[in-house]
């Protein structure tokens, strides 16, 4: 199943975590090659939201490894993601208040190269330029998700809808190589689902993207390959047309839900 | 016109406001922390005397101003990245207050050091201008070349903490950090740099505070020049709101002008008293304080 493991932007390696004496996630494997869309699905309390803390580095696994095979990377810490090309939307969106949505978008570029630290302090030309380049591509983003009209607005002034696609700008900003995101559907009505949909499929010609989603209906056409969980172990992986009549699955999740 | 310049009430203004500008700035440098740390700078105050000290104490006397200015504010910043990392750090996250004894002892240590150093003998700064007061038609204006000096720097560090938060990448790293710290770690924001730059860039504030004090008033330099002035600032910043650089600026001017009417029309004793009311009171009325800025902010 894994085509080409070196090359996976990333890799679970029969992960473990234990709270206390509960199994919160048993053995899980699991990888994202690039180009990909993978989901993660489950009941709730299956695991989704560990195994997405887990690879941020927010909980540590108590057995197993967390490897990112293309960038040479396991087991990092939530400040070191940025910088080793990997993203995460959150699921409460997270954004600035106080800040507008232009500033919320800046703010996800700054482990890029350009300017340095220095530079940035003192204001050099090089400085100058690269924060004047930072402003444009935060510009573009938002032109290209089709919200760039709310550029001067605050996170508190704009429509549920508009703040998650800052927020998946904000993400992009780092010129990630692998994406995750968060419930990337939740609180979004039908035209945007659709929207979004094409947006992230549009994505896939520069990176690997794994998404934890409730919503079904969303999930099945959007992603290449799903991580079914339940009770913190991995029952099913496939694509979702095969995943769909898994018997395990169907008893564990979706036949809870039809 | 020359009678309106020169008359009481315009007198009690300028006067007030040369020392507001003063609080302001303080209460600028416990909210730029504030905000980053969570942390109130009992010894904010005692930072910036050291960094005054160190410029114009350890130079030579004749060692021209604005050489043992930039020396203390190169001292200032120096010692608030210093504090951060050795002192603060091991505060974050503890009970509130553990800061609170800390940085008051932290501010204890710091004036018997400068006492133990340089003795607590009052030492007098050179100004740069004049300390006379203009004159128009043979009265004084309320205002010298010296106190205009006071006014004008205290805006120029103003509108440059402003410029650099609101203006560059740099503050809006500084910004994120202290909205929302996990949040950017995972953006790629170096948070705990950030932290650092914050007490740097207050405590420099700072220093140009404890420079301009200690060259207007009679005091002079002394370990505990600062302290008077300190609980002024933080009034004011109390008042404007802790979240609110805005607040505390405008509430330190407000302050300054108030006290010096009554000094005048009361007692200068009354002062400490309206202070310490006025604290209370806004801490009954608007504990978060009069500007902090609601959550709602539409464009």
């Amino acid at each position: 199943m894994l085509a080409d493991p070196p090359a996976a932007l990333l890799r679970l390696d029969a992960v473990s975590v234990d709270f206390g004496g509960l199994h919160a996630l048993r053995d899980v494997s699991f990888a994202v090659e690039p180009g990909e869309i993978v989901g993660l699905i489950g009941p709730n309390g299956a695991g989704k939201t560990t195994v997405f803390n887990v690879i941020c580095g927010f909980v540590k696994p108590t057995r197993g490894r967390v490897a990112f095979p293309s960038s040479g990377h396991h087991n990092l810490r939530p400040s070191q993601l940025a910088s080793a090309g990997v993203a995460r939307t959150l699921q409460g969106v997270g954004l600035f208040p106080h800040c507008s949505v232009l500033e919320n978008v800046m703010a996800g570029g700054h482990n890029r190269p350009g300017g340095t630290f220095a530079d940035a302090l003192v204001a050099t030309p090089r400085g100058v330029r690269s924060e004047r380049q930072l402003r444009d591509d935060a510009l573009a983003l938002l032109e290209r998700l089709g919200v760039a009209d709310q550029a001067a607005r605050f996170p508190s002034a704009i429509p549920y809808g508009v703040a998650k696609k800052v927020s998946l700008a904000r993400a992009l900003m780092g010129d990630p190589q692998l994406l995750l995101l968060d419930e990337p559907a939740s609180g979004l009505d039908e035209a945007e689902l659709e929207q979004f949909a094409a947006e992230i499929t549009s994505l896939r010609a520069q990176m690997g993207i794994l998404l934890v989603e409730h919503d079904m209906e969303f999930v099945m056409p959007l992603v290449d390959r799903l991580v079914v969980l339940n009770f913190g172990e991995v029952i099913a992986t496939g694509p979702p047309a095969e995943v769909r009549h898994h018997a395990e699955v169907v008893a564990a999740y979706l036949g809870v839900d039809q | 016109m020359d009678a309106f310049w020169t008359s009481r009430v315009m007198s009690d203004i300028l006067g007030g406001l040369t020392n507001g500008v003063i609080y302001a700035l303080v209460a600028l440098s416990l909210v730029l922390i504030w905000r980053s740390t969570r942390i109130l700078n009992f010894a904010q105050g005692a930072m910036a005397m050291l960094a005054a000290y160190v410029g114009f104490a350890v130079l030579a006397p004749s060692t021209n101003y604005w050489v043992s200015m930039a020396v203390a504010i190169v001292a200032g910043v120096v010692l608030g990245g210093l504090t951060e990392r050795t002192v603060v750090r091991t505060l974050y996250g503890k009970p509130e207050i553990n800061p609170v004894v800390a940085m008051v002892g932290f501010l204890l240590v710091l004036e018997s050091v400068a006492a133990a150093i340089w003795s607590t003998t009052s030492r007098s700064l050179p100004t740069p201008f004049s300390i006379i007061d203009w004159q128009l038609a043979g009265r004084p204006v309320a205002m010298s070349p010296f106190a205009l000096y006071e006014v004008i720097t205290a805006i120029v560090v103003m509108v440059v903490v402003a410029v650099v938060f609101q203006f560059t990448s740099l503050g809006l790293q500084l910004r994120a950090a202290a909205l929302n710290p996990e949040v950017s770690r995972l953006l790629g924001v170096r948070v705990t740099r950030m932290l650092t730059l914050g007490w740097m860039l207050a405590s420099g504030v700072g220093a140009v505070t404890a420079v301009l004090v200690a060259s207007n008033y009679f005091t002079g330099l002394t370990p505990t020049t600062m302290d008077g002035v300190f609980a002024f600032g933080f009034i004011a910043a109390a008042v404007g709101g802790l979240d609110s650089p805005v607040g505390a600026l405008v509430a330190g001017v407000l302050l300054g002008v108030a006290f010096q009417f009554v000094g005048d029309y009361v007692n200068s004793n009354a002062i400490i008293l309206v202070a310490l009311g006025l604290l209370i009171v806004s801490l009954m009325v608007r504990p978060s304080g009069l500007f902090t800025r609601r959550t709602e902010r539409r464009v």
